[in-house]
Parts: C-alpha cells; structure tokens; sequence
C-alpha cells in the first residue's frame, strides 16, 4: 500500500481503538461510578464489582493498545502529546492504578472501613478518569496552541489552560455518557432491586445527558473547526445524525437493546470527533498548519505495513476471544453468586 | 537535579517497582497451570487446592504489576519525548505488538480462569491458565525485543531524520533479544520457585498441612532446578552477546581497565574510577573474563581505558550488581538441588534449619533481578540507544524539574502506598494457607 493510504488507515485505526476503549471501558468507569448510589448492601457492591470482574482487565488493555499504536504508527504525535500534555495524564494513570487494584484488593480484608476506603477509591477513581479522558478530547478536538520555531514543534500552552470551558463541557458529557452506559450494563446484568434501581438511574440521567449532548454539538460549532470536514463532505453527517439516532433509541428501549444502542452512541460519539479532525491527530489552535497530523507525524511505510499486518491477523482474533468471554459471563450477576465460596469472586 | 536526571530516576525508581511484581507472575503462573494440569489429569483434589492457594497469592500479586505496567509505556512518550521521536519508528513496534499479541490474551483468559470455575469445563479453564502463562511470558518476550534494541539496535537505517525500521526480521530474531528474553524469563521462573519454596517451609516449620506443602515444595523445587541452570546457561550467551555488542558494558561488568588477551576475573574488586584502575583485587581467576566474553582462553577483551572518561558506564555500580547477581544465582542452583534432595529422600519437614533458609531466601531472587537490570542499563550508560543516542538528548525539552519532582513525588508515595498494602496481603494470605472448604 502507498504510504497516504497507509496513514490513512492508520488513523481510521486509531480512532476505531479509542472508540472500542471507551466503549467497553465505558461501563466499567460508569458501573465504577455509580456503585454507591445503587447499592443498598455490601452484597449489591460485591455484585456490581463482580459484573465487572471477568472483563475490566481485558477491557483496560484497548487503551494500551491504543497508546501503543499510537506509538508505533505516529511515534512524533505520540512523543508531543504525552509530554505537553503530562501532568493530565499523570492523573488518568493515578486514576487507572487505583481503579484496577481497588476491584482486586477490596475483597481481600474483611473489615467495613477497609471496604469503604476501597469503595470510595473505585467511585472517585472512574469518575475522574471519565472527566479527564474527556477533557483531553475536548483539548484534542478544539485544539491545543502549539507554535512552529526553527522547524520545531513548540507548545504554548500550561496546565490550567486544559481546563477552557469547551473541554470541561466534554468532560462532562464523557461522565454522563459512561455513567448512563454503567447503569445500564447494571440493569442487564444484575437482578431484582439492584437491576431496577440501576434501569431508573438510566433513566434519570437520560435527559441530562441528552441536554448536555446537544450543547456539546453546539459548542463543537463555535469552539472548534471539527465540522469544516463535514460541510466539505456532508454524506458524513449521516454519523452525526446515527449518533444522535442510537442515543435517542437507548433512552426509549430498555434491557439488553438499551444497552446495544448506549455501545453504538459511544462508538459513533467518537467516531465523530475523529472524522472532524482527520486528517489531525492533535490540531494547534494558532495554525493549521501546526498542526500534528496523520501525514507529517507518522512511522515510515515499512513499519506501518508491518504493523498492519499483526493488526489485520491478532485483532479479529482478540475480538473473537473477548466476545467468548462475554458470551461465557452473559448471565447476571446475582447476590446468591457472590455468596457461593466454591465460585471465584471479589 | 534537572529534567534529565529526575526523569532516570523515575524511570529507574517505577521500571523497578513494576520488577518486583512481574517475575513472580511470570512464573508463579506457570507453576499453577502445572498444578492445574495434575488435577485435570488425576482428578486429585491435593492439585485443586494447590492451584486456588498459589492461584489466590498470583492475584494479589497480578493486579499490582498489570496497572504500574501502563505508567512505562506512558512515561516515553512523557519524559522521554525526543527518544520517543527519533526511534518510535522502530522502538513503538514491539510496544503495540506486545499488547495486541500477548497483554489481551493474558488479561481475557485471566478473566475467564479467576470466574469460570463454574461456568466453562475443566479443560477449557485449563486452557485458560494456560493461556494466561503463555501470554505473560510473550508479553516478556515482546518488552525485551524493544530493550534489546536499545541495548544493540538492529535492523534500522537513519533517515528523514530518524531510526527507521527497515527489517523487522532482524527486530524480532536478534540474539540480544532472545537471550535477554530467556535471562528475564527464567528469572521469574526462579523468583516464583522461590516463592513456593519459602512460603511452603514457613507451613511446615509449623507442621500446618504437611502433605500440601510437602508436594508444593517439590514442584518448586523441581521447576526451581531447571530454571536456575537455564539461568546460569543463557546468562554465559548473554555475557557473550554484551561483549560483543556492548564492549563498554561488559569491561565494566568486569572491572578491567586494560585491553588485555586472556584477561582474568576477579571474584572481587574495589574499582578506583578516579585512578582508572582497581584498589583492590581479590581472587583474581587467570583467563576466565576471556573465556566468559568470547568462550576462548586467550581473547581479547577491551579494557575501560580504550573509552573516554565520559562513555564509560559508572563502574562501580555496574561492577558490583553483577558480581552479586551471579553469586547469588550460583546459590540458587546450590538451594534448589538440596531442596530437591532432601525431597527424595523424604526428610525435609526434619531439616528445620533448611527450612528456615528457604523462608530467609524468598527476597533473595526478587533482588537478583533488580540487580540484573540494572547491570542491564546502568551499564548501558551513557546511551539511551547503545552507539546510536545519549540518554541525555533523550529527555522531553519542554520538561522543568517542577513537572517531574511533581510526578516523582506522585509515584514515589502511591507506589509505597500499593507496595505496603501488597505486601501486607500477600503475608496475610501466605499465613492463612489453603482453604479447607475445598477438601473432598
């Protein structure tokens, strides 16, 4: 393949990585979240830690996979944005840490104060991972001031200026997306009164989602050049429109079809972001020619070929095993599972 | 301190915390699957329990080593943005190779072993501890092509202003990479062996399931004997691949200033770097560094001095980690055939001053290891990429200390924060042993 159409692929991959994270992800930050609010009992929150156990992990890795493919297919995006943008992401990392060893180590003491520190972790945790992948976004989508001197790249900007309403609007919208995609992977996969609680909380957050989601596509109008791409080629407004389409459709059904349309929403939410920036990887708000993009920060042909190839061969293979795994935990969790000593639980 | 310097030390500082929790992974799983294996097979409920006990101690210890792993992949892009740049064509590779081929089978099929007991067959759990040993060890496989790589960069051309990768063939089939995979591996092997063996003696100093422990201690000790003369087999072709790709390293390694044919091996040596020579000398063995760089007598080796004061790595620490690191791997060959021996004959619950050892020697292997890496990039030093870049151009330019004291300080204290509360647990459940719900 030439070495355009190779770039171009690649950046399609690397949108459809962080979709795919975000996604599984999603529930588990959402679920994460919201456990206090739905539990009654320390067996509703053994419950909804263990609707997330067999998978949490699996689903972490499409993040490493999306930062490693960052690395290995635009190495010089990847080296610019993980050190402007380090203090932020230092505290997803933090966040990350103490999410993954707080389903691990909560079950593993059995005193009331150590599983509320543990629990109070897990919420904090996936609620600032949620709002801090969004506010990198919304930095990603409207763009970050980055300069050119003596050919080089150069980032003008600091830590508090991430903070800009635009990103923080993003930031929430991330929340209410995962926290309503939690909920309802919840509703699917628990029983009784947990479920129930956990269906109406989704209902709860439907409007406010939906109101925020509108004033993000609103925003997006004033604050970014994200919808140049789509007046240039408005058949792509047929994604913008899906979105929207499946988001509406996830508030008005229920049960496992809600959920079907809340994993759509995420994948089209990103997917919008990223055909808006194509071919930018990271725009600068000073110049579009600034900007880094698919074509100016990216690995030669010969590695991007090679590294199709392992892609075209393991991930329809990873996506089979992890759609096994899911079809192997497709029951719900219930409070009789949890107490069973001779299953495996958190 | 500056940029550079805090950068090294956080890296050094979280590359070696994440260490202390991959060895034992990365063969403790093993020895579960093993142990799985025999239940499958006779059905024996002994193997069941042994499998959930050392299984139960792999999670604890799993969790902590799976989340500080993305805090590496993270950090080169973070503090080491220019080196990211110059060799992210080449180096970012086996990074996303590593979590596609062996990060998501190892944390599906981990998923599937820690909650399907119930849910899928015994063969198909089997297979998913299987799975899970097969896809930590790959993942090992993957990290140490990239580290081979900077320790003897293959398989590149320096273009557009870059290393670019332009055969992968001699990426991924470089010897330095496959010794180094199999040194690190069989280290975990070791580490793990001597996990099972010290917690194993601990029960029976207190006569607490005596066959349990008994028949955890042999399949320690078995897979610890092959494992530790792995080790010390593919350690002598690593130090014959240092020598010939990193002269530098391995005269520090050897404390020797002189080129010199038939250079001896001191057992031990006090370097005096300001001097360039060594203020002491013990038991000097004639012509063994030769023999050891290049398997013949009479070698030549290049000395220290045939550097520049500013390309050699620091001597002494590089000196003095690796004669400690084979020291102790030469013990651990000695420990795990006594234990083995005494097995048979069917005496060690009486050798209560054996058994005390093996407690004593759990840290032992953990520290071999640390030991070992940083003979691996202390000695690199002062290349990041050995011959082909500085460590010190390296560095992210748009770093101030500010930002990498704040992350320094974030890392150090969440670090011991996780490490005192992993620890602790590991104790807790060491000490309780086996669950006996699960007796038949």
């Amino acid at each position: 393949m030439e070495l355009t159409t190779l770039q171009v692929v690649w950046f399609a991959l690397w949108g459809l990585l962080w979709a795919v994270y975000f996604m599984l992800d999603g529930f588990d930050f959402g679920a994460g979240m919201l456990m206090p609010f739905l539990s009654e009992s320390d067996s509703d929150r053994r419950v909804v830690i263990n609707t997330l156990g067999p998978v949490w992990d699996g689903n972490e890795v499409w993040l490493i996979t999306a930062g490693g493919a960052t690395f290995a297919a635009f190495p010089t995006t990847y080296a610019y944005m993980f050190s402007w943008l380090y203090l932020p992401l230092l505290l997803i990392l933090f966040s990350l840490i103490f999410r993954g060893v707080g389903f691990e180590f909560r079950g593993k003491r059995d005193t009331d104060r150590w599983r509320q520190g543990w629990d109070i972790t897990i919420m904090t945790s996936s609620f600032l991972a949620s709002l801090l992948f969004g506010v990198a976004f919304g930095n990603i989508f409207r763009g970050i001031p980055i300069n050119m001197a003596d050919g080089q790249f150069v980032y003008e900007g600091n830590f508090f200026m991430l903070l800009n309403p635009y990103a923080l609007l993003t930031g929430v919208l991330f929340v209410l997306l995962f926290a309503r995609h939690g909920a309802l992977w919840l509703s699917v996969k628990t029983t009784g009164s947990l479920a129930e609680r956990a269906e109406n909380m989704s209902r709860k957050l439907f409007i406010p989602l939906v109101a925020v989601a509108v004033a993000f596509l609103a925003a997006t109008y004033f604050s970014t050049r994200l919808y140049e791409n789509y007046i240039e080629m408005p058949m792509w407004f047929a994604v913008i429109v899906l979105c929207v389409t499946s988001l509406i459709a996830s508030g008005t059904s229920s049960g496992v079809k809600a959920f079907g349309f809340s994993c759509t929403t995420i994948l089209l939410t990103v997917f919008t972001g990223i055909i808006g920036l194509f071919p930018d990887l990271l725009p600068s708000s000073i110049s579009p020619e600034f900007s880094l993009t698919a074509f100016n920060t990216s690995s030669s042909r010969y590695t991007l070929t090679v590294m199709t190839i392992v892609v075209a061969i393991f991930v329809p293979l990873v996506l089979m095993y992890q759609i096994w795994t899911y079809y192997i935990f497709r029951k719900p969790v219930s409070p009789e599972d949890v107490a069973d000593p001779e299953v495996e639980s958190y | 301190m500056d940029a550079i310097a805090l950068s090294r030390l956080q890296f050094a500082l979280t590359a070696g915390f994440h260490w202390l929790f991959v060895p034992l992974t990365l063969g403790l799983i093993i020895l579960v699957a093993i142990m799985e294996t025999m239940y499958v097979r006779t059905g024996d409920r002994m193997y069941l329990r042994m499998t959930k006990f050392w299984g139960k101690l792999f999670l604890i210890n799993f969790a902590v080593g799976v989340v500080t792993g993305i805090t590496l992949e993270f950090q080169f892009g973070m503090n080491w943005a220019e080196y990211s740049k110059y060799v992210g064509d080449i180096f970012g590779a086996p990074l996303a190779i590593e979590a596609t081929v062996a990060f998501f089978l190892e944390s599906t099929f981990l998923g599937v072993w820690i909650f399907g007991w119930k849910k899928v067959s015994k063969k198909v759990h089997l297979f998913a501890v299987w799975m899970v040993a097969l896809g930590s060890n790959l993942s090992a496989l993957w990290i140490l092509v990239a580290n081979a790589w900077m320790q003897h960069p293959v398989g590149y051309e320096l273009k557009n202003g870059r290393a670019e990768m332009v055969d992968f063939g001699a990426l991924i089939f470089s010897p330095y990479a496959w010794t180094k995979f199999f040194h690190a591996v069989s280290s975990g092997w070791v580490v793990a062996s001597f996990f099972v063996m010290g917690i194993s003696a601990y029960h029976l100093l207190r006569k607490n399931e005596m066959m349990f422990f008994k028949k955890s201690i042999k399949y320690g000790a078995a897979f610890g004997l092959a494992a530790t003369l792995f080790l010390a087999f593919i350690g002598d072709s690593s130090g014959i691949e240092v020598a010939k790709h990193q002269p530098a390293k391995f005269a520090a390694m050897e404390a020797l200033w002189e080129t010199q044919k038939g250079a001896p091996e001191y057992i031990l040596a006090v370097p005096d770097v300001k001097n360039e020579r060594n203020a002491l000398e013990i038991i000097p063995i004639p012509k063994l560094a030769s023999f050891l760089a290049f398997h013949d007598w009479n070698a030549e080796v290049i000395g220290l001095k045939d550097f520049a004061p500013d390309m050699r790595p620091p001597v002494v620490l590089t000196f003095l980690s690796f004669r400690f690191m084979v020291g102790l791997g030469t013990f651990f060959i000695l420990v795990t055939l006594m234990a083995l021996i005494y097995y048979k004959k069917k005496s060690i619950e009486n050798k209560r001053w054996f058994l005390k050892l093996l407690v004593l020697c759990i840290p032992l292997p953990y520290i071999a290891g640390e030991l070992g890496w940083i003979v691996a990039e202390v000695g690199r030093q002062p290349w990041i990429v050995y011959g082909l870049m500085k460590t010190s151009d390296a560095v992210s330019v748009n770093l101030t200390p500010g930002h990498v004291i704040f992350s320094l300080v974030g890392f150090v204290s969440f670090y011991s924060l996780l490490g005192i509360i992993d620890f602790y647990l590991l104790v807790k459940y060491s000490k309780k042993g086996p669950e006996k719900a699960l007796e038949a």
